[in-house]
């Protein structure tokens, strides 16, 4: 906060300069360049009073240049000292004038540096530069810049812009942005400070609380006693903002748990094979979509926003069929022998991951996130980013398509009716050793595309599924074996449960509690939530 | 079967061949053991798991020391030789590895280790078995073994500088201390928070947090720091999370927006390698405390990173600063071994200590009494290519502190194996063994 001060000290004071020595158009463009000399000394200081010195100019290439600064254009000369934007296709452009500077060879240039100082210094020189930009969204977002550096020297700027602005979600910013400014500035008015605290309370979110709690010491004991209140009333509106919070983590939380367990909960619940080669399959479907992606990097680059799509069903379709070769060729022979399943599958697991390392080496892949699933947006005051809420629906289409696999089917008939009366099912003709080996690939497969998914949230490796394999079997146990909706009410409550912990008792003790509680919930209820009547479950 | 014996020794025949055979044995017992042809040097680091992120580019610097090493002529006549092992993330596993390095492959020293607890694991087995340990990384001090060189960053030469320069520099009151959970981040944590409350830090401007390794779910935490970075006052992230736990942290932080201009994150743990593998674009202006950044441009640095990249065939292979350690510490050893005129871990311990070699930022680090290192301290800034910018660096070079002065328990105390012989020494009671 105190550098602000003195840069705006240091702007107020470069303006009145220049009003002072009665600023002509020649004097302007003088000073200007003496400004874009700055940028040539490569110091951090320098280039910070180059900036001020820009954006008091007036001169029209300001915006520009510093522009270009924030986005890493803007380069100089060493040998020749002159300054230049480099555009998007590559050309050089002189700073002063905009025009291409003739015989400048890219490998003189040198990048004009800045740090995190002069990030804050050149957010708030573009905020007053561009509040007049054709674009209202640009416009916003300098209001916004205004807002959070809160100079005086840009009232002039902001009242300029208040006069002339049209759309309805730009003036508001910039009415607020206004507030900051008096409520920061000394010698304003006290009424028209404590009309600036009404128009902050009414923004209602963390940036009005920062400000309402750091208002200066020279600010009058009525408007101290305004703000105070303001930030009450904002903390108790936030109370209930904070737990939609808690409640989205927790839905977000829970749709991760469901997309890993429900493919657990058929084998499991199906078949009642303990199959602790699970977290793998999910792995092996988070490589897959890294093959992929390297092949569409390496041939196709432009289908990079597919690549999930066409990742999904092949990761279906290769974990499916590894599914369907673990039945046939191990658990065939292990029914009604859980131990030994376990031990099997858990060898197994040993063996998928010991491969993965093998072929793809130990350290973590980078799967990239399509553009669309990166960032975020706000709903009230919930910050919902884009690639938890694609996993939310993404697993929700799952729990669905699975559910209509299994009532509207011949398969899920015949896998329905394997699960209650085995020894009635074979009776009535059905193939139950063929179903067995399709319901443990349907459930390998679910697990595949999950990886898909969580390749997207977590570090492909191949230790990917050990992170996973506790989680789905906590699920299934605790909503009940063999029942979909189990699943699905387990995984969401034991999400939104480990999320409303988390800011009591941090992520270690919030995982231990869960366990605690899923632990003493078990000794009441021993066939989890929504236990599956009939006889014959366990093989 | 002693009946027999003595049954035999009845008899004066049998008597004397017995005696013979007795004798013949003895003999060949007192042989000198055949001695060995090469030297061999352990390389213990974590090739997966949840560090292999980090450990695997120091086991390829290793094989590349040695590998120069040998073209220069191998050490006092002998080739070395690089025995890998790969303890997999797991702490128990480092003991065990390390106890076969000694024992089964008879090493002449050890690189390596992490993590703290990794460390704090192997610890009795190198007091015991009485092997060199050069660790390579930052820690969170608090000790000064016999066995061990600290070649990496006490926390006087990373923890305590990045504090002092967000402070001064970018003005910061309000600190989120965030790490992973086990024995570096705690007890850095804790040196760091006597040091902010020395310095006038409120408790309430002081948030801690610790997390799991491995950690992906960073939402809650993420949503808790941009809360207590909205009370008015700046606020800035201390990150001590190790491991590939970070990419899921930094990609949080730039889904949620949390920009290095609002609440920058200054990392310990988080170099060039560990950045290799993420989008840098939202991390402009994050910050990392080392002794070393690959971007530093000198013609030694220069030249160490062509060789590198010559020896991996890949020009992307970036380099960091538990590799300079490496570096500077095989050369130590290298140099102590010369001297010494032999690879016998006594001999190497009382010679090692005042022996220089160049660092790659042009300097030169000395091994002191306490078996820490002289380091340059860098404060560098992410760029979007992966690398940083070096915004701020110490005069000139720190002299590592085992015991910190900012603790009450250990404020008191130094280590010194060269003339004291003591690691723990309490310069008030005048006494060996104080101490955590």
């Amino acid at each position: 906060m105190h550098v602000l001060r003195e840069r705006v000290i240091a702007l107020v004071a470069a303006l009145g300069v220049l009003v002072a020595a009665g600023v002509g158009e020649g004097a302007r463009a003088e000073s200007f360049d003496d400004a874009l000399a700055g940028f040539a000394a490569d110091s951090y200081s320098d280039t910070e009073k180059a900036i001020e010195a820009i954006a008091a100019s007036g001169n029209l290439r300001a915006a520009v240049v510093i522009g270009a600064l924030q986005d890493g254009r803007l380069f100089f000369n060493p040998g020749t000292r002159k300054i230049s934007v480099k555009t998007e296709s590559g050309t050089f452009l002189d700073a002063a004038t905009g025009e291409a500077v003739a015989g400048e060879n890219a490998s003189d240039l040198k990048l004009v540096r800045i740090n995190n100082r002069l990030r804050r210094a050149i957010e708030a020189a573009l905020g007053s530069l561009t509040l007049l930009a054709p674009d209202p969204a640009k416009r916003f977002e300098a209001a916004q810049a205004v807002f959070r550096s809160r100079e005086a020297a840009a009232l002039p700027a902001l009242d300029a812009a208040l006069a002339k602005e049209t759309d309805a979600g730009v003036r508001r910013a910039l009415t607020e942005a206004r507030a900051a400014v008096i409520l920061n500035m000394s010698g304003a008015k006290e009424a028209d400070q404590i009309e600036a605290v009404a128009v902050i309370r009414a923004r209602a979110d963390q940036d009005a609380l920062g400000l309402l709690s750091a208002l200066p010491a020279a600010a009058s004991p009525a408007v101290a006693r305004a703000a105070k209140d303001a930030v009450a009333a904002i903390r108790n509106g936030l109370v209930l903002w904070d737990a939609a919070q808690n409640a989205w983590y927790g839905l977000s939380l829970g749709s991760v748990l469901l997309l890993a367990a429900i493919g657990l909960a058929i084998t499991f619940g199906v078949m009642g094979v303990i199959n602790m080669a699970h977290g793998e399959m999910v792995m092996l479907g988070a490589y897959t979509t890294f093959v992929v992606q390297e092949l569409i990097r390496g041939n196709d680059p432009a289908l990079f926003g597919y690549s999930l799509a066409i990742a999904l069903p092949l990761a279906f379709l290769v974990t499916g069929a590894i599914g369907v070769v673990i039945e046939r060729t191990i658990i065939r022979f292990l029914y009604g022998r859980p131990l030994e399943t376990l031990l099997a599958t858990w060898g197994l697991s040993l063996i998928l991951q010991q491969a993965v390392r093998t072929t793809f080496g130990p350290t973590n892949r980078e799967v990239g996130a399509p553009s669309w699933m990166s960032g975020a947006f706000e709903v009230g005051h919930i910050t919902v980013t884009y690639n938890r809420l694609w996993i939310i629906c993404f697993s929700l289409v799952v729990f669905v398509a699975l559910l209509g696999l299994l009532r509207f089917t011949r398969l899920g008939l015949e896998m329905r009716a394997v699960t209650q009366n085995r020894a009635m099912a074979a009776a009535m003709g059905i193939r139950t050793s063929r179903i067995d080996a399709l319901t443990f690939g349907l459930g390998s497969g679910i697990a595949g595309i999950a990886g898909v998914a969580l390749s997207q949230i977590d570090n492909v490796s191949p230790n990917l599924g050990q992170g996973y394999i506790i989680d789905s079997f906590m699920v299934v146990v605790f909503g009940g074996v063999g029942n979909l909706w189990g699943t699905l009410v387990g995984a969401l409550s034991l999400g939104i449960a480990n999320k409303f912990l988390e800011p009591y008792a941090g992520a270690v003790l919030g995982k231990i509690t869960i366990l605690v509680l899923i632990i003493l919930f078990i000794q009441k209820r021993p066939r989890g939530l929504f236990a599956l009547r009939g006889r014959a479950v366990e093989a | 079967m002693l009946n027999r014996i003595q049954a035999v020794a009845q008899r004066p025949i049998a008597r004397r061949w017995l005696a013979a055979t007795a004798g013949l044995a003895m003999a060949l017992a007192a042989l000198p053991a055949k001695a060995q042809d090469t030297i061999k040097v352990g390389i213990l680091h974590s090739l997966s798991g949840t560090m292999a992120i980090s450990e695997t580019t120091l086991k390829d610097v290793m094989l590349m020391l040695i590998d120069e090493q040998n073209k220069k002529g191998g050490l006092l006549g002998k080739k070395l030789e690089a025995v890998v092992v790969d303890p997999a993330s797991n702490w128990p596993l480092f003991a065990e590895k390390a106890r076969e390095l000694i024992t089964k492959d008879k090493v002449a020293a050890v690189f390596g280790c992490w993590t703290s607890v990794s460390r704090k694991s192997v610890l009795p087995v190198f007091k015991e078995l009485n092997g060199l340990l050069f660790y390579p990384v930052q820690y969170e001090g608090e000790e000064s073994e016999r066995n061990v060189f600290y070649t990496g960053a006490a926390p006087n030469q990373q923890a305590i500088p990045a504090v002092d320069y967000l402070m001064k520099e970018e003005k910061v009151q309000r600190w989120v201390l965030a790490g992973t959970d086990y024995v570096y981040p705690r007890t850095t944590n804790k040196i760091l928070e006597a040091y902010l409350k020395q310095k006038g830090v409120k408790p309430e401007d002081i948030m801690i947090n610790y997390t799991p390794f491995g950690h992906a779910d960073w939402q809650t935490i993420v949503a808790d720091v941009k809360k207590f970075g909205s009370a008015g006052k700046k606020t800035a992230v201390v990150s001590t999370i190790n491991g590939d736990a970070n990419v899921p942290f930094y990609k949080e932080l730039g889904n949620q927006g949390v920009k290095a201009t609002d609440i920058p994150v200054v990392a310990f743990s988080v170099g060039e390698e560990e950045l290799a593998g993420i989008d840098t674009k939202p991390l402009l202006g994050h910050l990392a405390a080392w002794n070393y950044f690959e971007s530093i441009d000198t013609p030694v640095n220069k030249e160490f990173i062509d060789k590198w990249h010559a020896f991996t065939k890949n020009p992307k292979r970036v380099t960091n600063d538990p590799m300079e350690a490496h570096v500077i510490g095989f050369a130590m050893w290298v140099e102590a071994v010369k001297k010494a005129g032999s690879t016998d871990p006594d001999k190497v311990i009382d010679t090692i200590v005042g022996i220089k070699a160049p660092n790659l930022t042009g300097g030169t680090s000395e091994m002191l009494p306490n078996h820490h290192i002289t380091k340059p301290v860098y404060i560098g800034e992410v760029r979007a290519d992966g690398q940083f910018d070096v915004v701020w660096k110490t005069e000139g070079l720190v002299p590592g502190d085992a015991w910190s002065k900012y603790l009450e328990g250990s404020k008191d105390l130094i280590g010194d194996w060269k003339t004291l012989k003591c690691g723990n020494y309490n310069t008030v009671t005048k006494k060996c063994g104080g101490g955590v």
